[in-house]
Formats: C-alpha cells, sequence, structure tokens
C-alpha cells in the first residue's frame, strides 16, 4: 500500500523586506496510513510552515510553495484547484491548532463551529449535523456537550478549547490530522491530556496524524518516527526510538541534551542549545548548524550535507560526521 | 438584557443634567442681551424701564440657581418652555425643523452604510490590487472635501445640467414636504444634501471598515475557517465581517448622531430650515430657552444611540453579551 501522504522536495518561499526566505527548503517525507510523526525544531525551522503548506494555507503573498510534491492518497494537492482543494480541507485532513484562545471564532458558538464543516462536506441538514456534534463533543471528553454546543469559545477553558478544535478537526472523519503545536499553549498537566486524547482517538478511528512541535517528550510518547528539522531541511529522520537513543546529528544531539530526562543520570545542569537560530535570508552553501555546532569541520562550511541512511534501518541524518558521532555515542 | 438597558437609562439621568448645567452656563456667559435684542433690533435707543418688564417676563431678572433649577423642573414636568426670541413654544419651533435634518441624517447613514461596508469588505479582500486604490482615493477624497464645497459645486452641477437639458435651469425646493405627503418633491429637497453628506459619512466608514476587515482578516480562527475548507463567501460574511464590524457600529452611531445637530452648514448651503441652523440663530439671538432646548435634545440623542450601539455590540459579540 502506499503512504497515505508523501511530499516530495517541498519549497516554500516567502519574500520578505529583508530577502528571500527558504521557510521550507527541499522537504520530503512519508506519512503511512494511521501512524504519527512528529516534526520537531526550534521556532523558525520550517515545521509549521510545511504543516501549512500540506493544507496550501501559506497566505500568497508573501509566501509562495515554489516546487515539490505533496501525494496525498495518490492525488498532488499541488495540482489540485482551489474548490478541489477545498474539499480536501477539513474532511481529508483536519487541522489543529496552536491558540486555541485564538483559533476559534469569539461571535460563533461551539455548535456552529462544528457544523458548518458537516454542512460544507458531508451537505448535512441541521438536525443531522447537530447530532453529530453532539456526538463528537462527547467523544473529545467534554462533559455536558448539550450545553457546551449552545456556548461561546470565550466561556471555556483553554483545554477545552483545544479539545473543540480537535473535534472540529475529527468531524468529517478525515485520514490525516495535522496538530501545529497543539499543546503549546496550554497548561502542562492538561497538556497531557490533550495528546493522551489525540493519541487514543487517533488509534481509535485509525487517523494519521503529523504532530509539529518543539517539544522533544511529546515526540518520545507520541510519534512513531521523527523528523528533525533545521533551517528549512529535514537534518534527521527515524523512527522515534532512534532519534530518542541514538541520535547521529548534532542538532538532535545539542536539543536532547538540553531537556532534562529521566533516563539519565541526574546531570548537574542543562545543557542549551549555544547560539541563535541561523537568518534564513543569509545561509550559504554550507551546513546551516555549523555555526552553533561542536564537531564543525572545514567540510561543513563547503558542501551541504544530504540527508543519508545511517548504520540504523530507516534512520537518516544529514551530517558529514554522523558515523562518528555513533562511535562516539557507544565510547561514551 | 433588559436590566441593562435601564440600567443605562438611570446613567443617562447624572449626562443630561450635567450637559443642562454647560450649556445653561455657556448661554449665559455670551455677551449680548435678548431683551436688547429683541426690543432695538432697528438699532435704536433702548429704554432701560422696557428691557427690565422684559427681563421679569422671561424670569431673567432671578439668581441664576433660581433660573437653573426652574429649568430643570420644567423639563421633568415635560415643559420646554416657549422661545424668548419668537414667542413660540419650543416644541412648535423644533417640530418643524426636527423633520428635515432627521430625515437627512437617517438617509446619509443608510447610504453611507450601503456604500462603506461592501466597497470597506472588498477594499480589505483585495487589499494592493487597483480595485482597493480605487476605493480609497474615493474615500480619502470624501474625507478631505468639506462637505458644504460638495454641497455648492453639486447645485452648480444641477443647475448648469437642467439649463443645458431643458433650456430653464432648475434647482431643488427649499420648503420641505414630508415624503408621505410628495414623495418626489421630498425626495428632491433631501436628495442632494443627503448624498453630500451621505458621501464624507461613507468615506471615513469605509476606511475603517477597511481596517478592521484587514485586521480580522489575519486573525487566527480565519485561518481555522480556511482549514476547514469552507468556500470564500461563508468565511468572509460568517466569520469575517460580524467581527469587524464592532468598530464600524460604533462610528456610524457617533456620526449619525453628531448629524442631528451638527448640520449646520449642509443646511446653510441648501437653504433647509433644519435644527442646525435653528440652534445658530437661537444662539445668535439670546434665545436661551430655545438653545437650551436644542442642546438637550441633541444630546438626548447622542444617549439614546450610544444606547443602540451598545445593544447592537452586544449583540454582535457573545463576549460582552455574557459578561
Amino acid at each position: 500500500m502506499p503512504p497515505l501522504l508523501e511530499v516530495k522536495e517541498l519549497h516554500t518561499e516567502f519574500r520578505t523586506g529583508a530577502g528571500l526566505v527558504r521557510a521550507v527548503d527541499g522537504v520530503s517525507y512519508t506519512v503511512e496510513h494511521g501512524e504519527t510523526v512528529a516534526v520537531v525544531g526550534e521556532s523558525g525551522s520550517g515545521k509549521s510552515v510545511g504543516a501549512l503548506s500540506i493544507l496550501r494555507l501559506i497566505a500568497d503573498p508573501p509566501g509562495r510553495i515554489t516546487s515539490g510534491e505533496i501525494l496525498f492518497d495518490g492525488r498532488d494537492l499541488l495540482s489540485l484547484s482551489e474548490p478541489e482543494m477545498r474539499k480536501v480541507r477539513g474532511r481529508d485532513i483536519g487541522m489543529v491548532f496552536q491558540e486555541p484562545m485564538t483559533s476559534l471564532n469569539p461571535v460563533l458558538t461551539i455548535g456552529r463551529q462544528i457544523t458548518e464543516t458537516l454542512e460544507e462536506h458531508q451537505g448535512a441538514d441541521r438536525g443531522t449535523a447537530e447530532r453529530r456534534a453532539l456526538e463528537l463533543l462527547e467523544m473529545v471528553g467534554i462533559a455536558d456537550p448539550r450545553r457546551r454546543l449552545r456556548q461561546y469559545p470565550h466561556q471555556l477553558s483553554g483545554g477545552m478549547r483545544q479539545r473543540v478544535m480537535i473535534a472540529i478537526a475529527l468531524a468529517c472523519n478525515p485520514k490525516l490530522i495535522i496538530a501545529d503545536e497543539p499543546t503549546t499553549a496550554l497548561d502542562v498537566t492538561i497538556q497531557a491530556q490533550i495528546l493522551e486524547l489525540m493519541k487514543s482517538l487517533t488509534r481509535k478511528l485509525g487517523v494519521a496524524q503529523i504532530i509539529i512541535t518543539h517539544n522533544l517528550g511529546v515526540v518520545a510518547r507520541y510519534a512513531s518516527r521523527v523528523n528533525v528539522m533545521y533551517a528549512g531541511r529535514i537534518v534527521e529522520a527515524g523512527p522515534a526510538e532512534a532519534i530518542y537513543h541514538r541520535p547521529r546529528h548534532p542538532y538532535t544531539m545539542a536539543l536532547l541534551r538540553s531537556v532534562p530526562r529521566l533516563d539519565r543520570p541526574r546531570q548537574a545542569r542543562l545543557d542549551p542549545v549555544e547560539g541563535q537560530p541561523p537568518d534564513l535570508t543569509r545561509l550559504d552553501g554550507g551546513c546551516a548548524f555549523r555555526p552553533r555546532c561542536r564537531f564543525a569541520v572545514e567540510r561543513c562550511g563547503e558542501t551541504r550535507p544530504a540527508l543519508e541512511a545511517t548504520s540504523d534501518a530507516g534512520h537518516l541524518a544529514a551530517c558529514f560526521r554522523s558515523a562518528e558521532l555513533a562511535a562516539e555515542e557507544v565510547a561514551a | 438584557m433588559h436590566r441593562y438597558i435601564v440600567k443605562r437609562l438611570l446613567l443617562a439621568i447624572p449626562t443630561l443634567v450635567g450637559a443642562a448645567a454647560l450649556v445653561f452656563v455657556l448661554m449665559r456667559l455670551i455677551p449680548g442681551d435678548v431683551c436688547v435684542v429683541r426690543l432695538g433690533a432697528g438699532g435704536t435707543h433702548v429704554d432701560p424701564a422696557s428691557v427690565a418688564a422684559c427681563h421679569r417676563q422671561l424670569g431673567l431678572d432671578n439668581p441664576w440657581i433660581v433660573q437653573f433649577l426652574d429649568f430643570l423642573w420644567s423639563y421633568c414636568t415635560f415643559d420646554f418652555g416657549i422661545s424668548m426670541w419668537s414667542g413660540n413654544p419650543v416644541v412648535q419651533e423644533i417640530g418643524t425643523r426636527l423633520p428635515v435634518s432627521l430625515q437627512i441624517a437617517v438617509m446619509a447613514t443608510v447610504i453611507a452604510v450601503l456604500l462603506a461596508i461592501p466597497l470597506g469588505t472588498i477594499s480589505a479582500l483585495k487589499e494592493g490590487t487597483w480595485l482597493d486604490h480605487v476605493v480609497r482615493v474615493v474615500s480619502i477624497a470624501g474625507i478631505a472635501t468639506p462637505s458644504f464645497w460638495l454641497g455648492i459645486m453639486s447645485l452648480i452641477l444641477v443647475l448648469n445640467v437642467t439649463s443645458l437639458a431643458t433650456g430653464t435651469p432648475w434647482l431643488p425646493p427649499i420648503d420641505y414636504v414630508p415624503p408621505w405627503k410628495d414623495f418626489w418633491r421630498n425626495l428632491s429637497i433631501v436628495a442632494l444634501p443627503a448624498i453630500t453628506v451621505g458621501y464624507r459619512y461613507s468615506a471615513v466608514t469605509m476606511r475603517i471598515t477597511r481596517s478592521a476587515m484587514l485586521e480580522v482578516l489575519r486573525e487566527d480562527y480565519i485561518r481555522t475557517a480556511r482549514a476547514k475548507g469552507l468556500i470564500e463567501k461563508i468565511i468572509i460574511n460568517r466569520h469575517a465581517l460580524k467581527n469587524a464590524l464592532l468598530p464600524v457600529v460604533t462610528l456610524i452611531g457617533i456620526e449619525f448622531a453628531f448629524l442631528i445637530g451638527g448640520l449646520v452648514i449642509t443646511e446653510q448651503v441648501f437653504n433647509l430650515n433644519g435644527i442646525g441652523r435653528l440652534l445658530v440663530q437661537a444662539v445668535q439671538n439670546q434665545d436661551n430657552v430655545l438653545a437650551q432646548a436644542l442642546v438637550m435634545l441633541v444630546v438626548a440623542i447622542f444617549i439614546f444611540t450610544n444606547l443602540v450601539v451598545d445593544v447592537l455590540y452586544a449583540w454582535l459579540d457573545p463576549r460582552i453579551r455574557f459578561s
């Protein structure tokens, strides 16, 4: 069976006052049916732009998808007409955004914001749509759903609003859900609840998921595969377990060192990633991580390392020294 | 909601009393005397005895505080007094002038809303295109052009066009007839002033609509609506417009209230006997009673319009309704 989603050499650019920003610069990956893939990276690494590109939600101007293919269920989304694309959005692919506070319309009831998707894609009448909305709110664990349907977003807590967003994303039984930092704006305790909910629902309904996050903890628990992005490119990709325990790229290693871990001896202090993310308008031909990299050699400034297979199965890294790093890891 | 409206109406009382005090004092600080103006209309010598008698008759010889309390009390009993100048009841003086001002204000508002909201929205949606530029030029021109100049120009245009077309120049009549008596005649009187005022009014409203719309279109919930696969018409009408209209409603309310009392120059240009001209005359004649009544009327209309705006606001925005 071909993968559900296959992104091939995707390029998304923004024309800004400071120059051309290649926010997504040749990204390729796949998502299998029912699988959860995480996209990890700092702010500005292109992870959100990459996700919005799949749904073609990049505002033009200033943004533009300049090349690549996004094969979803056998069709190239980039070649669809706008009306055809509209049928994919919300029906085949659901989206959950980062800010539940601002992602729901303040002047429409929760019910209306769920039913309109159903009316649009399934031609449901008001009654049918409302029954389904009630069912969806129950499914995402909202108590007293009948009352909640008539309420407005400001009457719900952040966690509840994110549950509503998930209900909207799931409304038309999509094949894929893209969650863009779904828990970043929430309290830590609520974060876990929302992630558990998404995990159990997507598993139950067989929906594939792309979770975009900067939180490696999320990756370890909820994703089967991980793409680590840096400066618009995937620098490391592979099974979550491999990425977490046997990183092959200095950036991933630095990211892992920067978060507290329970499965390692307690370190005296955390080791944050040094330096700032690069200015995307001023990238040279070398590796973008080089200025912040402890392992950089002369070669890194000359050519950009390609994403290549490592000794692990299905584990890719874009670093000239990934084999050495693996050896070092073992030695340490 | 009912409690809210009652509360707002009660809060209007101190505002009205404050406005009453202000206009009362201001009218008395203006140099001059209604009795001198009335008796000495020809510029001749005025007999001090008859001025004193006139003062007595109008109650102007009482101390200010007595006059003020009289003023307040008479308003409480809905007695708005008799014009010091013409001797007619104030209600009658205002009653004959209010319809034309009110009609022009309402028509100007309708014209403004019908022009401004669609054009402002289109301008925002087509930001940066030639259509947007045209709308913005029209709007800037409307803000920059004084309505009296536009009024004079439109009158000259009508004069020239009718003169060329029929040989006899035609100007709109100036004696107001209510629309239910003679619709076409009424329209020929109010159409030009309503369009001139309405254009300016729509220019301001258009700019606010455009900028509010641009702001709303960048909101996250618009992106959510797009991600749902909704068609553009629904995204604009259901998701964007209702949010963008909030500042527009406020502006329309303020402008409408302003139009009732603020059409002085337009009324002058079109030679219409409206509220604005009446107020200017009342102040010139030192007709305290009439001036006070007119100011109180305008204040009352302001308060009422603001109340309507706030109720509309609550209707548009549930965050206000439920807090």
